[in-house]
This record gives C-alpha cells, sequence and structure tokens, in this order.
C-alpha cells in the first residue's frame, strides 16, 4: 500500500476524511453543549454574588468569581447533604439485601412462583409513587415511624428493588450452569454455590445495581417530603425545594447547592460510565 | 416466611412418586432453600407494593382524612370520593393537563433522542465521551433539574428570556405565572430530562442492526432517507415500541419536575392527576382518601399500559430467542 503510485491519492483522501471527522466531532460537541447549557449555567450562576444577578444580560462567565455561595450552601445545606447520604447508602443496603439472593433464585432456578415474582416486580416498579407513600404514611404512623430513616429508606428502596432484580437476573442468567453444578458435584450446597461462584462473577452486575440505587436514594423527592417532617433528616432535594418556594431566593447560594446535589450522579457516570450504560439498556427503567 | 413456605410449594409440580426417599428428601430440600433466597424479596412484594396498593383502595373508598389519624375511624362512604372527584372542578383540566404532557414529552423526548442516536452512530473522535456527558441531566436528581428550569425561564433575569429577546422579540414572557404557560414551561424542563434516556435505549436498537445491511443497500443505490424510512425505521419498531411504552408509563408518574417548577400553579394550572392526587392528600384538604381515589385512577390507567408493555416486551423476546 505504501509503494504504490496509489500513495498521495489515499493520503489525500485520509485527510479529507480526517477534516470530515473533525466536522462531525464539532457537530458533537455542539450537540452535547446544547443538551448541558442548563447545568453550565447553574455552575456559572454559583460561582456569582447575588449583586451579580440583577445584570441583563445576564453574564455568561463570572467576572469576579466568588466562592461565597458555596460556603453559604454547606452551611445551610449541610446537614440536607448528610441526611442525603444516609438515605443513598440505606438504600443500597436495603436493595442489596433483598435483591441479590432473589436475582440468583430467578435466574438459576425455574419455578412458577419465580416468574410470577417477576412479573410482578415489573409491574410493580410502574406504580405511581404517590399510591405508595399515601398508604405508607399511614402504616409507618401506625408503627411510629414516620419521620425516621428508616421510613425513608424503605419507600426509597421500592424504586431499586425491581430494577436491581432484573439487571442482576438477567446477567446471572448469562453465568454457564455448568459452574454451578461443577461446584455442586464437588458438594457445595446452594448457598455456596450463590456465594462463591455466582457472586463474584456477578460484579459488574452488583456494582451496576449498587450504584443505580445508590442514586434513586440520593435523588428521591417524594417519599421523603411525604413521609418526613423532620428537619434534621431532611434530604437536600427536598432542602432546594424548600429554598426556592422561599419569598425571596438566594439564587446563588441555591445553585450551590444544586450543583454539590449533581455530582454524585457526575462521579459515578465517570468512574462507572460502561457500568451505567449496561444498566440503563438492561433495565430500561427510571423514575 | 413458613406461609410463604407452604404457598409456594403449592405453586411447584408434583414430586415424582417412584422418588425413593432420600432422594425425595434431597428434593424437598433444595426446594426449601430455594424458597429462603426468594423469601426476603416475596415479604417485600408484599409489605411494600401490594399492601400499599391495596390499602390505596381501601383508603379510597372511605372517609379517611387527618380526624382519621386521631380517632382511628374510617367510614366506608362506597363510591362518594370518586363522584367528588370526578365532579371537582379540578379534575377534568387535570386529567387534560396528565395527556397533553404525556402527548408532549413522549413526542419530544422521542424524537429529539432518536435524531442524537441517529448522529452518534457516525463514528469520529471523542464520540463515546460526548455520548456519555448527555447521559447528566438523566442522572442528576429530577427535583434539581427542575429547580435549574426555575430560574433559567426567570422572567426578569433568566436566560431563556434573554436568547428570546435577542432573537427579536421584545414581549416579556412569564413562563412561570402565566397561566397558559405554565404547563408548556414545565414540559420543556420534563422533555430536556427525558431526552438522554431515549437516546440511550434507542442507540442501543440501532447499534444492533447489522452494518452489513446498510452497506447493501448503499450499493443498490438507496439515499439515505430511504435507508432510514425503510429500513432503520422498522428494524428498531421493537425498540421504539418499548422506549414509547416505558416513557408513556414514567410520563403519567411524573412528580418532581412539577413540583419544583410550578407545584401545579399558577393556579392549578399545570396539575396532573399525580401532583392533585399529592396536593389534596397533603396540602390542600388532606384528604387522604380523595388524594387514594385519585391515586387509584393513575394506578389503573399505568397498570394497563405496563401490561401492554410486558406483552409486548415478552412477545418480542420469544420471537427473538428463537
Amino acid at each position: 500500500m505504501s509503494v504504490s503510485a496509489t500513495a498521495p491519492r489515499l493520503r489525500q483522501a485520509r485527510q479529507s476524511s480526517r477534516i470530515k471527522s473533525a466536522g462531525w466531532t464539532l457537530a458533537g460537541i455542539l450537540i452535547t453543549g446544547f443538551m448541558l447549557f442548563p447545568l453550565y449555567w447553574i455552575v456559572n450562576l454559583s460561582f456569582m454574588r447575588q449583586t451579580d444577578l440583577l445584570q441583563n444580560p445576564p453574564p455568561f462567565i463570572p467576572s469576579n468569581p466568588s466562592l461565597d455561595a458555596y460556603q453559604a450552601a454547606i452551611s445551610t445545606a449541610g446537614g440536607y447533604i448528610q441526611s442525603s447520604f444516609i438515605y443513598a447508602i440505606g438504600t443500597v443496603f436495603v436493595t442489596m439485601i433483598v435483591a441479590t439472593p432473589a436475582a440468583y433464585a430467578l435466574a438459576t432456578i425455574r419455578a412458577r412462583i419465580g416468574s410470577l415474582l417477576l412479573f410482578a416486580l415489573v409491574l410493580a416498579q410502574m406504580a405511581p409513587g404517590f399510591v405508595v407513600a399515601n398508604s405508607l404514611y399511614s402504616a409507618f404512623n401506625t408503627l411510629g415511624l414516620l419521620n425516621s430513616y428508616q421510613a425513608v429508606i424503605l419507600a426509597d428502596s421500592t424504586i431499586a428493588v425491581p430494577f436491581a432484580i432484573i439487571i442482576m437476573r438477567a446477567f446471572m442468567l448469562g453465568i454457564p450452569h455448568e459452574l454451578g453444578e461443577a461446584a455442586r458435584v464437588d458438594g457445595a450446597g446452594q448457598l455456596r454455590i450463590f456465594w462463591s461462584v455466582y457472586l463474584p462473577l456477578s460484579r459488574t452486575a452488583l456494582i451496576t445495581a449498587a450504584l443505580f440505587s445508590f442514586l434513586f436514594g440520593w435523588g428521591d423527592f417524594l417519599f421523603a417530603l411525604i413521609l418526613n417532617s423532620n428537619p434534621d433528616h431532611t434530604p437536600i432535594t427536598v432542602g432546594i425545594y424548600r429554598f426556592i418556594g422561599a419569598y425571596s431566593v438566594e439564587w446563588p447560594s441555591v445553585m450551590a447547592t444544586a450543583v454539590i446535589a449533581i455530582i454524585p450522579a457526575t462521579i459515578l457516570l465517570a468512574l462507572a460510565q460502561r457500568y451505567i450504560a449496561a444498566g440503563i439498556t438492561a433495565g430500561a427503567v427510571k423514575e | 416466611m413458613t406461609r410463604v413456605v407452604e404457598t409456594g410449594a403449592g405453586d411447584l409440580p408434583p414430586a415424582p412418586v417412584v422418588l425413593k426417599g432420600r432422594r425425595r428428601l434431597h428434593w424437598r430440600r433444595e426446594r426449601v432453600v430455594t424458597l429462603m433466597f426468594l423469601a426476603p424479596a416475596l415479604i417485600y412484594v408484599l409489605a411494600f407494593y401490594l399492601y400499599p396498593i391495596v390499602f390505596n383502595v381501601i383508603m379510597s373508598v372511605e372517609k379517611y382524612t387527618l380526624k382519621t389519624f386521631v380517632t382511628g375511624e374510617a367510614p366506608f362512604i362506597g363510591l362518594d370520593n370518586f363522584t367528588r372527584l370526578v365532579n371537582h372542578p379540578e379534575f377534568w383540566p387535570a386529567v387534560m393537563n396528565t395527556v397533553w404532557f404525556t402527548i408532549g414529552s413522549l413526542f419530544f423526548q422521542f424524537t429529539l433522542g432518536l435524531l442524537i442516536a441517529l448522529f452518534y452512530q457516525h463514528r469520529f473522535p471523542l464520540n463515546s465521551i460526548l455520548r456519555a456527558l448527555i447521559l447528566v441531566p438523566w442522572l442528576a436528581p429530577v427535583l434539581v433539574s427542575g429547580a435549574i428550569w426555575v430560574r433559567l425561564l426567570d422572567q426578569d433575569y433568566g436566560v431563556v428570556n434573554f436568547f428570546i429577546h435577542s432573537l427579536g422579540y421584545q414581549g416579556q414572557i412569564s413562563w412561570l405565572t402565566d397561566p397558559h404557560l405554565s404547563l408548556i414551561s414545565v414540559l420543556i424542563a420534563n422533555i430536556w430530562i427525558g431526552i438522554p434516556f431515549n437516546m440511550v435505549i434507542l442507540y442501543g436498537g440501532l447499534q444492533a442492526i447489522p452494518r452489513v445491511l446498510y452497506e447493501a443497500a448503499s450499493i443498490d443505490g438507496a439515499s439515505a432517507w430511504q435507508r432510514f424510512r425503510y429500513m432503520t425505521w422498522p428494524l428498531l419498531r421493537p425498540v421504539s415500541t418499548v422506549v414509547l411504552l416505558l416513557g408513556l408509563v414514567y410520563t403519567l408518574k411524573v412528580f418532581d419536575v412539577i413540583m419544583s417548577i410550578t407545584r401545579g400553579g399558577p393556579a392549578d394550572t399545570s396539575q396532573t392527576l399525580n401532583t392533585w392526587a399529592y396536593s389534596l392528600a397533603f396540602t390542600n384538604a388532606f384528604n387522604f382518601g380523595l388524594g387514594a381515589a385519585a391515586g387509584d385512577i393513575l394506578l389503573v390507567i399505568v397498570l394497563i399500559f405496563g401490561l401492554l408493555y410486558l406483552r409486548y416486551a415478552y412477545r418480542e423476546l420469544r420471537e427473538t430467542t428463537r
């Protein structure tokens, strides 16, 4: 290829294709940039002071960047952030305990009750959150659980459990049956096969399920709004909701709080991009 | 727990009688272990899905108000809540808002998601990172995304009005306080949130179409439009159907976006069935029975489309695995 007379023409073709692909990249930047502009905008506002916001047109880059808004956000919303972490981690915990053994059983054993459960789960995750919250409100009231962390965590996990079971089961279905059978010949019981064969091999699916459970718990608004009225347990979502409902809104610090609320999603996306894309396609689930 | 084991065993095929004692015992033990694996999930489904749904239906035929929490009394009132609901002046507006909000969201999320997915079918540098970044708005807490739009759509200092003014329009657009615009405002934000979901699933569907087909069509002289119209579109149909059915179910339940941007207002002009149910039960009247009735209506609609989705998804699954 390199010695033939067509070499200069090839080079020309390669060059024009390089220009073309640069054009595609530029268009891609424009499309993604357009989609992300609202996020850019709040980051922009979060570095301003309240008085900067009164300019029209609004400055596209903070002329005099300041961290005041973040200081204010951390001092007023610090407790909210902490509560959100408790909800998110609690949701991961409850979800994984309930979902992992179920996913294993549904992937390895053919039983009518299994397909019935799977069917119920797919439908269950479609039930409107309000219906669940409305009933749980009076149930938790009777049990004295209202306003506790547990109440919101248990409710939050209703978003995550079906999703986690569905994606972990789908993954475990791909693990060759022979592996479990070989372990059985060696005298391993179900529990052992689950723990030492399936769990280690399903790491990808476990991580995906846990990541999404975290995001569901972190992003929940409805359940915390309805089931919790204790200001010390208010998560960041409800906190922002209260901020923007106030008569005069301190926009820079609200926007700084919003940026903080989006950070976990961004970090997870950066660390676990392939897991997330896999999760969305396998589960096709989102509130 | 023992009850779950018993009811579960009833569903299993009967053990062949010829089995010798020891093997039979072993077989039974296996089943019990299986059910132990399923038990947490079964209990969970009963406690956190079945119970709330059933209890919500019960509440909707009772006079269940704030007083109930004090006295413990919730008298049975038959379908009174439903007749009150249907005759409520806000009922039909909420239904129509739900319909328009759902149609608008699905149409624009799907169309724009598909266009972006088609665009990213081309190979070019930075493709995968740019495609991944589009997901951020979708992974962010929905309430936060809504809050962002409150600022973007601000009448005086919002950047959306700034862009509109720089295009030459001089009027003041009160996105959030004009009763004619409130539903459009929440719709815009919801479309923005839903595009990434549509894009990712449709992208996956497009990737699954064999490239050889396109090459063959190109050789036969098919134009880009013809390739899309006669190959991509029909071959993508199963995926499109799934995306639209799932999108429909999720859009009917949208709560956070509306609550953060307009709270259903002004004057209930952006109230959908879901947010209206919430306001009946938890903000205006504290009438949990009435809210539950509105929730029931929403639940029935969601379940109908959910079952359609299941039927479709499973038929597709069986056909593709064969």
